[in-house]
């Protein structure tokens, strides 16, 4: 597979902070390109100085195997973390004045039905809902026919229905086989639309890989999840596979059977039992110590 | 260009959807004209103006020919034709000079003129005047009377340009900063240039349209005095419109906070309010605020303006000022150009 983006050894440091420490990744053609991590972590910088809005204190960026010319904003599509629309302006009217800043541009009726604006067409984008602008603003960036498209946050900030509504949008964009790179500080977003992802932290790169992958490589072992009131404080026979978290307790097993029947044998209230696999956030839990989303 | 005539439309649908500012643009300045027309539409000036015009050389060694305790302002000239041309527009009552021969001027079109002229002789022959007062010779000038309204209609037109001018266009680029509108214009093909033409000629092109509608309203209303080029006019209007657009500009060239944009708006406008005399004359004002006033594009506006309208001046005698306009024009807007960020 072929690179169309290539960042290497790429920095960006505000004064004396370090947001982003030399690092280094490569995008697949048609791939689905995931920065997770939490606030802070470097991921707005990161996608940014790709964008070409920031300027790298240094590192290089390759477009096509080239560095960025005119023609990378012709072809790039850019979603911004928060951006407003002009005052005064209606969801078409605005759709047909950035199709004006393009060489090319996809019939507006298309993006209308994809995006589904029909509802607000004639609405001032200053008065669009949450979910609404988020769409609006996701036709405003394919508006080009863009053959990558960067999302910063894309769902950040809308309610759970709006936000699946969202990702079905991006797999329908997926699908027709646009390179995204996308931010997101929601693991369950990066597991969903992400092909591969790099997990940042502090400015760094501390995992890579895609969804599955990363998660196969770090965890041999599944969670039973119990609730903190529900026991006692003798768990130390169950040893150092204890975690103790904010909502309850985990207890990491490669033999699920086994440690059930080490937990009735404790005659352990078992109600609040729950298993489940290994999720992103445990790798985040794991590979830094704190949580995504804190 | 087609991005720039999209920008345009773009920009004007704002502003004609925007209900606040065509308010201020149509409704807000023709009351202000009509207000000021009723106000000072009565012959109410309490005091006479007297003008002493003195060798500069020589200033400061002269006695008042009315004596100090009358009511009678006493102004001092240097310029001749300056203190005629007041005479003239019945800005002065009367003009003396004791250069040799002491001399007078009047009016003879002004009541108040030929009022002082007869004090003036009087005087001479009181016997009991000291120092004696010179044999004033009689010169005559002739002119209509210039009403304040008519003196100020290009002020007022002047300050709603500048008004419209320095927040229509500063102000809305420093809110698009900080909310992110031109970023994500950014992240378009759309150039710096592209954007600041599009910005400015939408406001150059709304600020006309207001400017000739309420001129003209005015006009039939008032019937303000129009004695030069209406063309003339024009060209005045754009050259000067540009040298706010472009002072607006460079304000918003970099700026990214409303607040702080509001304080140099204020900042710029409120010199150009008081010294621009939009509304009073500053020939009783020091020098050095005279010689300040010229580094302010609307006082060149507003007496190019002034010079057609009262005076009817032709394209050469206003030259100085189009001058002086056109330069200050370039040298803001090549600083706006090279300043401009997208975002901070």
């Amino acid at each position: 597979m072929t690179a169309i983006l290539e960042v290497r050894n790429l920095s960006k440091s505000f004064r004396s902070l370090k947001a982003v420490d030399d690092i280094s990744f490569a995008i697949p053609k048609g791939a689905c390109f995931g920065l997770l991590g939490p606030n802070g972590a470097g991921k707005t910088t990161t996608i940014e100085m790709v964008e070409g809005i920031t300027s790298p204190s240094s590192g290089e960026i390759y477009y096509k195997g080239k560095p960025r010319d005119n023609s990378f904003l012709e072809e790039t599509g850019i979603q911004f973390q928060s951006t407003s629309l002009m005052d005064y302006l209606r969801t078409r009217e605005v759709l047909a004045l950035f199709a004006r800043f393009y060489a090319n541009s996809t019939p507006i009726e298309a993006l209308i039905e994809l995006c589904q604006l029909e509802d607000f067409l004639d609405t001032y984008a200053t008065r669009l809902s949450g979910g609404q602008r988020q769409r609006l603003l996701l036709a405003v960036a394919l508006i080009n026919d863009p053959e990558i498209l960067f999302l910063d946050e894309p769902t950040t900030g809308l309610d759970p229905q709006s936000r699946r509504h969202f990702w079905s949008l991006i797999r329908t964009i997926k699908a027709r086989g646009k390179t995204v790179l996308l931010t997101t500080h929601y693991m369950e977003e990066a597991e969903l639309l992400c092909d591969q992802l790099i997990i940042m932290d502090k400015g760094n790169i501390i995992a890579e890989g895609s969804p599955q992958s990363l998660l196969r490589q770090h965890f041999k072992d599944s969670y039973i999840c119990l609730n903190r009131e529900d026991l006692d404080d003798d768990l130390a026979s169950l040893g150092s596979r204890v975690e103790v978290r904010e909502d309850g307790i985990a207890i990491a097993t490669s033999n699920v059977e086994k440690t059930l029947a080490e937990l009735v044998a404790l005659n352990i209230n078992l109600r609040s039992l729950r298993v489940r696999n290994p999720s992103l956030d445990d790798l985040f839990l794991k590979l830094t110590g704190h949580h995504l989303r804190e | 260009m087609r991005r720039i005539l999209a920008l345009w439309m773009a920009r004007n649908r704002e502003y004609y959807r925007d209900k606040g500012s065509l308010f201020w643009s149509f409704i807000a300045t023709p009351f202000i004209v009509i207000v000021l027309a009723v106000a000072f539409s009565s012959e109410n000036e309490e005091i006479f103006r007297a003008g002493l015009l003195i060798d500069s050389a020589s200033d400061g060694a002269y006695t008042h020919p009315f004596g100090e305790e009358t009511a009678i302002g006493l102004v001092e000239y240097t310029d001749r034709q300056e203190a005629l041309r007041r005479v003239q527009f019945h800005q002065l009552d009367i003009l003396l000079t004791t250069q040799q021969p002491p001399r007078y001027w009047v009016n003879t079109e002004s009541a108040k003129g030929r009022l002082l002229e007869k004090l003036l002789l009087a005087r001479q022959q009181t016997e009991t005047t000291s120092p004696p007062q010179p044999d004033w010779q009689k010169q005559e000038v002739s002119g209509k009377k210039i009403r304040y309204i008519d003196w100020v209609i290009p002020g007022i037109l002047a300050m709603n340009m500048m008004f419209s001018g320095l927040w229509g266009i500063g102000y809305v680029i420093v809110r698009y900063r900080k909310n992110g509108v031109l970023k994500r214009l950014q992240a378009t093909p759309l150039r710096a240039w592209e954007f600041l033409i599009s910005q400015g000629l939408s406001r150059l092109g709304i600020m006309l349209a207001v400017t000739v509608i309420v001129f003209l309203v005015c006009h039939l209303f008032i019937g303000f005095m129009m004695a030069g080029s209406y063309l003339l006019l024009l060209l005045i209007a754009i050259i000067g419109n540009l040298s706010i657009i472009s002072i607006s500009l460079l304000m918003a060239a970099r700026t990214a906070s409303e607040e702080l944009a509001n304080g140099l708006l204020n900042l710029i406008s409120f010199p150009m309010l008081l010294l621009s005399e939009l509304w009073f004359s500053l020939d009783d004002a020091p020098n050095w605020l005279q010689q300040l006033s010229q580094l302010l594009p609307l006082t060149h506006l507003v007496s190019a303006a002034r010079g057609v309208m009262l005076e009817g001046a032709g394209i050469l005698q206003v030259a100085p000022q189009l001058l002086a306009l056109v330069g200050m024009t370039a040298v803001f807007i090549t600083l706006a150009g090279l300043l401009f960020r997208w975002h901070d």
